[in-house]
């Protein structure tokens, strides 16, 4: 290990990384966190988060393991809620409500956040109902307009083709890649307004990995999208913003060509150089 | 790094190593040995009860005893009507089917609120524990408990104490199975229903149980063939009858007590069809083994 300051320009060339050009963000936040703590119990995970998802855009989330990341995503839809002993004090602000307030409906909040997860999830039930699950919940519709947004999702996620002719079957019998698409098309269909990622790609192999960043630089037309990632290069590939998190604090966050050419603080380089982590 | 190999290399006694490797292979082969005489043994006896069984039972087996009520034993005289099971087939069928119908489910509900609401909380402990004790309990206790509940109050036994008697072994087996197969299903999969914005129930309802269905139905055939064989809570609650009868307020036959009443006689016409009956009773609880069997590998 050298002992010689890293250069920016060093940084940009590690391990083959270039980060997308477009430089400028979104103005518009369409989900704001503003010093936000969180709480296993007494442990204290997130110290003092400030954040802005910009409306329509990817924000990728790196960082160590246990640095707060995955746990910030569970608290924008509330996840975190299910378990006694964990809870957030501060805003996350969506349409200027606070989402971790006491009065929020959370079954409604998740349809507007909706979550994919690190392993594929599909539910033991057809590939049809699989999607039309999530639907359901929150709409009623006929038969043929439920066939339509079956078809809609499913186009939207890039599996349409795949599996149009066997929507009646278990959706346990998809390949990992497919069953991760299925399971973004099952929240594509409920039509949120924000996705977040949970290393959907880390149980993927390599051609499932780019199915699945292609399809998220293509959701961001119409959904904002937030992915906490460990592969520095995804984040680089998909991001435009990028916040690093390190031992629950979020260190730095900025386009993510500044970031990955020119990060402003010593631990965000270090970091990202594969100093540590 | 050639140096190093060459220092660390173990200089080996070729006849040591033989030897250790000869008294390893005869080891293996001992205990190989000892598992298959073992296997053996039980096998022996499980072979010797079943053939005992089958011839026992099928020579007495024949439509009459399917299809006639309990008669006196004819003494030999083949003159005499000839007494058959189906009061104790009918008896069996009813007591079980409405002990599971009552036994099920509570014991689902219960297994859920374990799995999913009270996993770790001091109340679910406590049911957990107690669940697990009633489990284990002689059946003879629930017997016991029933007839004080039921039986003395009512001033006789009836149809109706059989059935709560076997509803109560029903419920801790269920339960058990039911908690054992909600917690195999990941907490991933959990948060995937929550995260689309569904509430608990609909997720436990519409997904958990999809999820654990073969399993959870395993334990219920498994319940069913449990208390299709008990004998012991029976004596002292539905007692036994010698007539077909429906009247759940009145005692009622069952195939285990018609089995232990017969084979008491001391009447060699009744003692075969005593083998009879407790040929049908291994057939139908084979039966529902199997079933149970072929559901959980078909679904897991």
């Amino acid at each position: 290990m050298s002992s010689t300051t890293t250069t920016p320009a060093e940084t940009a060339s590690f391990g083959g990384v270039h980060a997308r050009s477009e430089a400028v963000l979104n103005k518009v936040a369409r989900i704001s966190v503003r010093n936000l703590d969180f709480f296993y119990g007494e442990n204290k995970a997130l110290k003092g988060i400030n954040l802005d998802l910009p409306d329509r855009q990817v924000t990728g989330m790196i960082g160590p393991s246990g640095c707060g990341k995955s746990t910030l995503l569970r608290v924008l839809n509330r996840m975190y809620s299910l378990y006694p002993g964990q809870r957030a004090v501060g805003e996350v602000l969506m349409d200027g409500r606070n989402m971790i307030g006491a009065d929020v409906d959370m079954n409604e909040l998740r349809a507007k956040v909706g979550m994919v997860f690190q392993k594929p999830t599909p539910f033991p039930m057809t590939i049809y109902d699989n999607i039309a699950f999530g639907v359901r919940l929150h709409e009623r519709m006929s038969k043929s307009q439920m066939d339509d947004r079956v078809e809609w999702a499913l186009s939207r996620a890039a599996i349409w083709g795949e599996v149009k002719d066997r929507l009646q079957t278990s959706a346990l019998g998809l390949s990992g890649g497919q069953q991760q698409r299925l399971c973004i098309a099952r929240t594509i269909a409920v039509r949120p307004e924000v996705i977040l990622f949970d290393e959907p790609t880390s149980a993927l192999d390599p051609i499932s990995t780019l199915k699945i960043e292609e399809l998220i630089d293509e959701l961001k037309r119409d959904f904002t999208i937030c992915i906490v990632t460990h592969n520095m290069q995804q984040a680089a590939r998909c991001a435009d913003q990028v916040a690093f998190f390190y031992l629950g604090e979020l260190v730095e966050v900025a386009p993510a060509a500044q970031m990955f050419t020119a990060p402003r603080e010593k631990r965000t380089q270090e970091y990202i150089t594969g100093r540590f982590g | 790094m050639g140096m190093t190999t060459a220092d660390t290399r173990i200089v080996r006694d070729a006849g040591a190593a033989r030897r250790l490797g000869r008294r390893r292979s005869m080891t293996d082969q001992l205990v190989t040995i000892f598992c298959l005489v073992a296997t053996l043994i039980g096998l022996f006896f499980l072979a010797s009860i079943l053939v005992t069984l089958l011839w026992r039972g099928l020579s007495a087996m024949d439509l009459t005893i399917l299809t006639t009520e309990f008669r006196p034993t004819r003494y030999g005289d083949e003159t005499l009507p000839k007494g058959g099971l189906l009061h104790a087939i009918i008896g069996s069928l009813i007591q079980v089917s409405l002990a599971t119908a009552i036994g099920t489910p509570v014991g689902l509900l219960v297994g859920t609120y374990l799995a999913e609401y009270a996993r770790s909380s001091p109340l679910g402990n406590a049911v957990r524990f107690v669940s697990d004790i009633l489990l284990s309990a002689p059946s003879i206790l629930i017997g016991l408990f029933i007839y004080q509940l039921v039986v003395l109050p009512m001033g006789a036994f009836s149809g109706i104490a059989g059935v709560l008697a076997l509803a109560i072994i029903v419920i801790p087996v269920v339960v058990r199975t039911t908690e054992d197969m909600l917690q195999l299903i990941p907490n991933t999969l959990r948060e995937a229903v929550i995260g689309l914005g569904a509430p608990k129930w609909k997720m436990i309802t519409l997904v958990c149980y999809k999820a654990a269905l073969s399993g959870i139905v395993t334990g219920i055939l498994l319940a069913v063939a449990r208390i299709a064989g008990e004998t012991a809570p029976l004596l002292l609650t539905s007692f036994g009858n010698n007539v077909v009868s429906g009247d759940l307020t009145r005692a009622m036959a069952s195939l285990p007590i018609a089995i232990y009443q017969q084979a008491n006689s001391g009447f060699p016409d009744l003692i075969a069809i005593a083998w009879t009956g407790a040929l049908l009773v291994t057939l139908g609880v084979l039966a529902i083994n199997i079933l149970a069997r072929l559901l959980l590998r078909g679904r897991i």
